[in-house]
């Protein structure tokens, strides 16, 4: 067991865990935070993205006790004081999601990258999702509020 | 009242996803919860000569470890084929047992044997470890081309054929065949795809030993459907003890129609160990045990005259089911495959016929279109090759056959009620810009790249109802829909609907058209669906019948909801009924204009009274409260209909084929939400370039899935697409009071065919199969060189 101490949400959570224990479950069953989802178990399909200290990295494949002591960002955390985050209301505004499966880590994503790249092309955004798989929606409308994102972020 | 059907209005459903607050079903979680994890055959065939589990029950943590002799000593049914499907020799199909443990013989990778339950995840997974199964192995049939001339897998089950079915007319065909200048011929593969919703499979079951209730909630796209295949054939719980509740599914695709060996088996163990049980498949799971859509090996002719018209059809295919028939299984290669192997264009003979064996591979069943991409891309690929072979430029022959006339009677089964094929094409010509095609092959050429273009018109038949169609093919039950809506007395409005969303957007679509029907915000309704307990009945989602049946009930319900609402006000305002118009909500006296809302009949309906005098606002005959019900069940499947439009670059170099243009006109009938439609169509013509480009399901020879995770299995990603080009033509279905037709599968049909079309287009017409990958493109661009360097 090990003790992992994280800032989620900008909350302090301190938890015991066995060592093997990936974010995703720290998060999905030791902090009830579900919108965390797991999708493929090989780091593939990106729906577990979160940010640690502001970087956006796929929780199935990272260890708890590894980035003990860091800031985490799940999709729980994103909207403030009861306002969406600008990408939030941009993937409502453009139907950026169907099932919804795929979006937390598909925001947690695109914000990250608007964090990166102030005004990227179509090209620089379809390249930078890569890492996320959407089953849904063909991807043209994730596309579409991530560009509408970048002149509100 | 501005209309809210045809606006695009945001999604209801979008600011709990958006949030993390959707509630999957491994969301979910129970006290006292035990975990599970299944045993499954590493061989694709093979007898089970004995299990043995004594290790596995003394493994730490481990409550109860379960296999498939106690699950028939419990008489637990197994999985089902859902239709019956004759052979032309008039004999009914072959299928065998699917116990949902196997007890004898195992006969895919993946199949459950055993299940473990341990208090925790990581012990679980120790005990199944444990459970020793002695298999004999033994050859297994993996190639439906061959299955009919390997040993039979099933007892019972010559030749390892389920069915040889036929539809249409061979006399009629020979004689057409007879008369044409040219027969036009393709050998086509319709590649395995695994359905692969973001979301793996999952259930969690709570048994309640005081009510002796199970309640499962599963990722199933139809719980009511679930419920009485569980409890019917599978015999877990009367179906008045068992709630089946699908929370927040993330996606379906129809790989989750089926009831799965693993509900079944959690729900039954659930009673046993009295504890609540939790499963959630890994992804390799979810590759190995879902069911997997297409694996069709097909010839087909289409017999034409020099002029290009079209005289005759025939089509014989080999379609793969796997290990077992399924839900869908059956009619998925038969009645929503032969019929729309005609595609949309009068051809006056045709036949199909389908053989469909037995493989020692994951059940195949309906997979988004399920048949009619199939067709579409037999029809299609004949058609595109009939005009390169008769040098008739490839939109024009499409044109020279289509049906003009509607309703149109189609050569095999459908009467197609609406529809302009004509106007569609047209348009997509003109949104493609199409005819300057040839100087963009020509600038593609001087940077040594191949541009292709392909053309694809498709019709299908869905809407899957009329339940007395569909019955007399051989379905298991009827396909229709059920909805209530119940006015509470406050005014809110709760529309309880037997359909399921999992990304269909109804919580949305389906308060636009209820907000219409009632005049009442939007914001006052909510809909409801996804639980058993919750409304009534219902057949759930699947086929592109939501809107054109769900809806449809629906918008009967709510017109029963005005019917009640006029008699109640005439009584309240003291005149006859005829004498009030229901107008945005509000019941008018005509004469004296006064008038009621129906939110105050609401409350009058549940306060039939009023102090200091008898008198009640409820006419005689009616009775208290405000609830309506309909189950619709329409009189014909909707056919939507459209052209899709290619355009690819191949890089001869690395053989890499760039989809540079898509174009698709789609007549959906009236359209509720134009966003969410835009969003269904993109997510279809996506899978349908997965499918022409990158999607293959590859077994090997042992039956060993080798495509089994997202390391092997090419999904595809947002930088394979461009931006599709969406446009709409419009007619309206007759066969509902809308005038909707379905939109979910349009774009999974047109796409295949188009993408392969331009491809094989830029290769100068050699034939390529599905998926048209950079190594096979590679290979026909060096055959290319040879054969244009020969020429010169």
């Amino acid at each position: 067991m090990t003790k992992v101490t994280l800032e989620v949400n900008g909350k302090k959570v301190s938890k015991d865990v066995a060592d093997h224990t990936l974010l995703s479950v720290f998060l999905r069953d030791n902090l009830n935070l579900t919108g965390t989802h797991v999708g493929c178990d090989t780091s593939q399909c990106g729906a577990c993205v979160v940010h640690v200290n502001g970087k956006s990295i796929k929780s199935c494949s990272t260890l708890a006790a590894d980035i003990d002591g860091s800031k985490v960002t799940t999709i729980e955390g994103l909207a403030k004081d009861g306002k969406l985050h600008p990408m939030q209301e941009a993937f409502k505004k453009t139907h950026g999601l169907q099932c919804g499966f795929c979006t937390p880590g598909m925001v947690m994503s695109a914000v990250d990258l608007l964090q990166t790249k102030k005004n990227p092309s179509e090209q620089e955004i379809r390249e930078w999702l890569e890492g996320n798989i959407c089953r849904c929606t063909g991807y043209q409308n994730i596309v579409a509020a991530v560009k509408d994102a970048s002149t509100k972020m | 009242m501005a209309s809210l059907v045809g606006s695009r209005v945001e999604r209801k459903e979008d600011g709990r996803f958006l949030q993390g607050k959707g509630r999957y079903t491994a969301d979910i979680n129970i006290a006292n919860q035990t975990y599970a994890i299944f045993v499954r055959s590493p061989h694709a065939r093979a007898k089970i000569k004995s299990v043995d589990t004594s290790k596995a029950l003394k493994s730490s943590g481990v409550v109860g470890v379960l296999t498939g002799k106690e699950i028939a000593e419990d008489k637990i049914g197994g999985l089902i084929a859902g239709w019956a499907i004759r052979s032309e020799d008039g004999s009914e199909m072959k299928v065998p047992a699917n116990p949902p443990l196997a007890k004898d013989v195992a006969n895919f990778v993946g199949e459950p044997i055993a299940v473990v339950f341990a208090e925790t995840l990581d012990e679980a997974k120790e005990g199944a470890e444990k459970v020793k199964v002695d298999y004999k192995v033994l050859k297994a049939v993996v190639d439906p081309a061959d299955a009919m001339k390997s040993e039979a897998i099933h007892d019972g089950v010559d030749k390892n054929l389920c069915y040889d079915w036929l539809l249409g007319d061979r006399k009629a065909v020979d004689e057409a065949f007879a008369k044409a200048d040219k027969i036009i011929k393709v050998d086509l593969i319709n590649n395995r795809l695994v359905p692969n919703a973001m979301e793996p499979r999952a259930c969690v079951v709570d048994y309640n030993t005081a009510s002796e209730e199970i309640t499962l909630y599963t990722t199933s796209q139809n719980p009511h459907l679930s419920r009485l295949v569980m409890s019917a054939f599978g015999g877990v719980a009367p179906e008045n003890k068992l709630r089946v509740v699908a929370p927040d599914v993330g996606g379906g695709f129809g790989s989750k129609i089926n009831v799965y060996n693993e509900e079944i088996v959690c729900s039954w163990a659930s009673k046993k160990i009295e504890r609540p049980i939790k499963w959630v498949a890994e992804r390799t799971e979810s590759f190995l045990t879902d069911t997997h859509g297409r694996d069709h090996v097909t010839h087909a002719e289409l017999a034409v005259t020099k002029e290009g018209k079209f005289l005759g059809f025939k089509n014989e295919t080999i379609a793969n089911l796997g290990a077992y028939a399924r839900v869908f299984g059956t009619v998925t290669p038969t009645y929503l495959f032969g019929p729309c192997a005609t595609g949309v264009y009068v051809i006056p003979a045709a036949y199909s016929n389908v053989k469909a064996v037995y493989t020692n591979t994951a059940p195949v069943d309906a997979y988004r279109g399920a048949g009619r991409p199939e067709a579409t891309y037999t029809i299609e690929r004949l058609v595109e090759k009939a005009a390169m072979e008769l040098g008739i430029d490839k939109t024009e022959i499409r044109m020279r056959n289509f049906p003009t006339e509607f309703p149109f009677k189609q050569t095999l089964v459908h009467t197609v009620d609406s529809g302009d094929y004509v106007a569609g094409l047209e348009k997509a010509k003109q949104m493609a810009d199409y005819a300057g095609f040839e100087a963009r092959r020509k600038k593609s050429e001087a940077n040594g790249k191949l541009r292709g273009i392909g053309v694809s018109s498709y019709f299908e038949a869905c809407g899957i109802a009329p339940s007395a169609a569909v019955m007399s093919l051989g379905c298991g039950v009827g396909l229709w829909e059920s909805a209530e809506v119940r006015f509470n007395p406050t005014g809110q409005i709760s529309v309880f609907t037997g359909a399921h969303s999992h990304g269909q957007s109804h919580q949305t679509t389906f308060a636009q058209i209820a907000a219409d029907e009632l005049g009442v915000p939007m914001e006052n309704i909510d809909v409801v669906h996804g639980d058993t307990d919750k409304g009534t009945f219902g057949m759930g989602t699947y086929g592109s019948r939501s809107l054109t049946v769900g809806g449809i009930a629906i918008v009967n319900a709510c017109k029963k909801i005005v019917a009640k609402g006029k008699r109640v006000a005439a009584k309240m305002l003291e005149v006859n009924e005829d004498e009030i118009e229901f107008k945005d909500g509000e019941f008018v006296a005509l004469k004296s204009n006064k008038k009621k809302t129906i939110g105050e009949i609401a409350f009058a309906c549940y306060l039939p009274g009023q102090r200091d005098e008898m008198k009640s606002p409820i006419p005689e005959g009616d009775e208290p409260g405000l609830i309506e019900s309909s189950f619709f069940d329409p009189a014909n499947f909707s056919f939507p209909a459209g052209s899709h439009i290619c355009e690819v670059e191949i890089d001869p170099e690395t053989g890499n084929v760039k989809v540079e243009k898509y174009t698709a006109v789609d007549d959906f009938g009236r359209i509720v939400n134009p966003m969410i439609v835009e969003g269904q169509v993109h997510g279809g013509i996506a899978q349908g370039i997965g499918q022409a480009l990158h999607e293959n399901t590859q077994y090997d020879e042992t039956g060993q899935l080798m495509t089994a995770s997202y390391m092997d299995y090419t999904m595809p990603r947002a930088d394979n697409f461009p931006e599709f080009n969406l446009g709409f033509t419009c007619t309206h279905a007759t066969s509902n009071p809308l005038g909707v037709k379905g939109c979910g599968e349009a774009g999974a049909i047109a796409s295949p065919p188009t993408v392969m079309n331009a491809v094989i287009d830029a290769l100068g017409g050699q034939e390529i199969s599905m998926p048209a990958t950079a190594e096979k493109v590679w290979k026909a661009c060096k055959t290319l060189k040879k054969s244009n360097a020969k020429a010169a």
